[in-house]
């Protein structure tokens, strides 16, 4: 059963990730990227991480994607990505190579030494208490650290995306800004 | 039976994936989509060597990935605002200011 599950997740999850990459529509992407992620957190579920798999979908789809698709309102995207690409063939010879360096690089440790839990998952608690038990003894500055660059990033959300700042970070070509805030007004 | 191997066989595949998206593409949003494919391969890698050693360090990463990944998110569409305000385009190829 799990087998089945894993298979469907995964080729479902290339397919839709594949879409992302190669579809020439933003809003295509954009849908296919939101799918592949709710399957993705299926797979957490399978895993036995609940409360990541439940993160996943909070944050993953329902937050990173709406902006996404806030954002895109500032962006007309109604027409095709014309993009002027170079040979796909070294593309892909090119990214498939530096994901086999990649794995090849990360790996050595793991085949060098036998590695064994650093911290082991609470006897007898679901995944939810396990994860909090962790999170807020051993990974508590970090969790804070994480706190206040969350909040680092709302401000330097809202400030970029505020009304003035394309007049003060452009100097030379206003006429687009211009009629972007005359369409907002 | 579905061991560790597969899901990091499909962690490196769907890696892949989003970096040839990360090469092949020009428009800066397709970058961002890209980007987040290769930080969901990470994060599906680490569930599952956490699921593997029954060890809780590998989900604490996943949830910090995912940290850094909404707050990337928001300050990187308030800089692609930005931009397209000043450009009236996302294309990567429009912003070449240097001639040579």
């Amino acid at each position: 059963m799990i087998t089945i599950a894993f298979y469907f997740f995964a080729v479902l999850i290339t397919l839709l990730f594949l879409v992302t990459v190669m579809s020439k529509n933003v809003l295509y992407a954009m849908t296919s990227l939101a799918a592949g992620m709710v399957l993705i957190s299926g797979l957490f579920f399978i895993l036995g991480a609940d409360f990541l798999g439940a993160v996943q979908l909070i944050v993953y789809v329902g937050a990173v994607m709406a902006l996404y698709s806030f954002a895109m309102m500032f962006f007309d995207m109604s027409k095709d990505v014309k993009e002027k690409n170079g040979s796909a063939a070294t593309v892909f010879v090119l990214g498939g190579a530096i994901a086999l360096m990649l794995v090849l690089v990360f790996s050595a440790p793991i085949i060098g030494q036998g590695a064994s839990a650093l911290y082991p998952g609470a006897v007898g608690a679901t995944n939810p208490q396990a994860v909090g038990l962790v999170l807020f003894t051993k990974y508590l500055v970090p969790f804070e650290v994480a706190a206040v660059m969350l909040l680092v990033a709302m401000i330097a959300g809202i400030v970029l995306a505020g009304k003035k700042m394309d007049l003060s970070l452009s100097t030379t070509e206003e006429e687009p800004a211009d009629e972007i805030q005359g369409g907002e007004k | 039976m579905i061991g560790l191997s597969h899901y990091l066989i499909l962690s490196g595949v769907l890696f892949s994936v989003g970096l040839v998206g990360v090469l092949r593409r020009k428009n800066l949003l397709m970058l961002f989509f890209a980007t987040e494919i290769m930080l969901n391969a990470v994060n599906i890698a680490f569930a599952a060597i956490s699921s593997h050693y029954h060890d809780m360090a590998g989900q604490m990463f996943a949830f910090f990935v995912i940290a850094v990944a909404a707050s990337e998110v928001a300050v990187g569409l308030g800089l692609l605002v930005v931009l397209y305000k000043k450009y009236g385009t996302l294309d990567l190829d429009a912003y070449t200011v240097m001639r040579g």
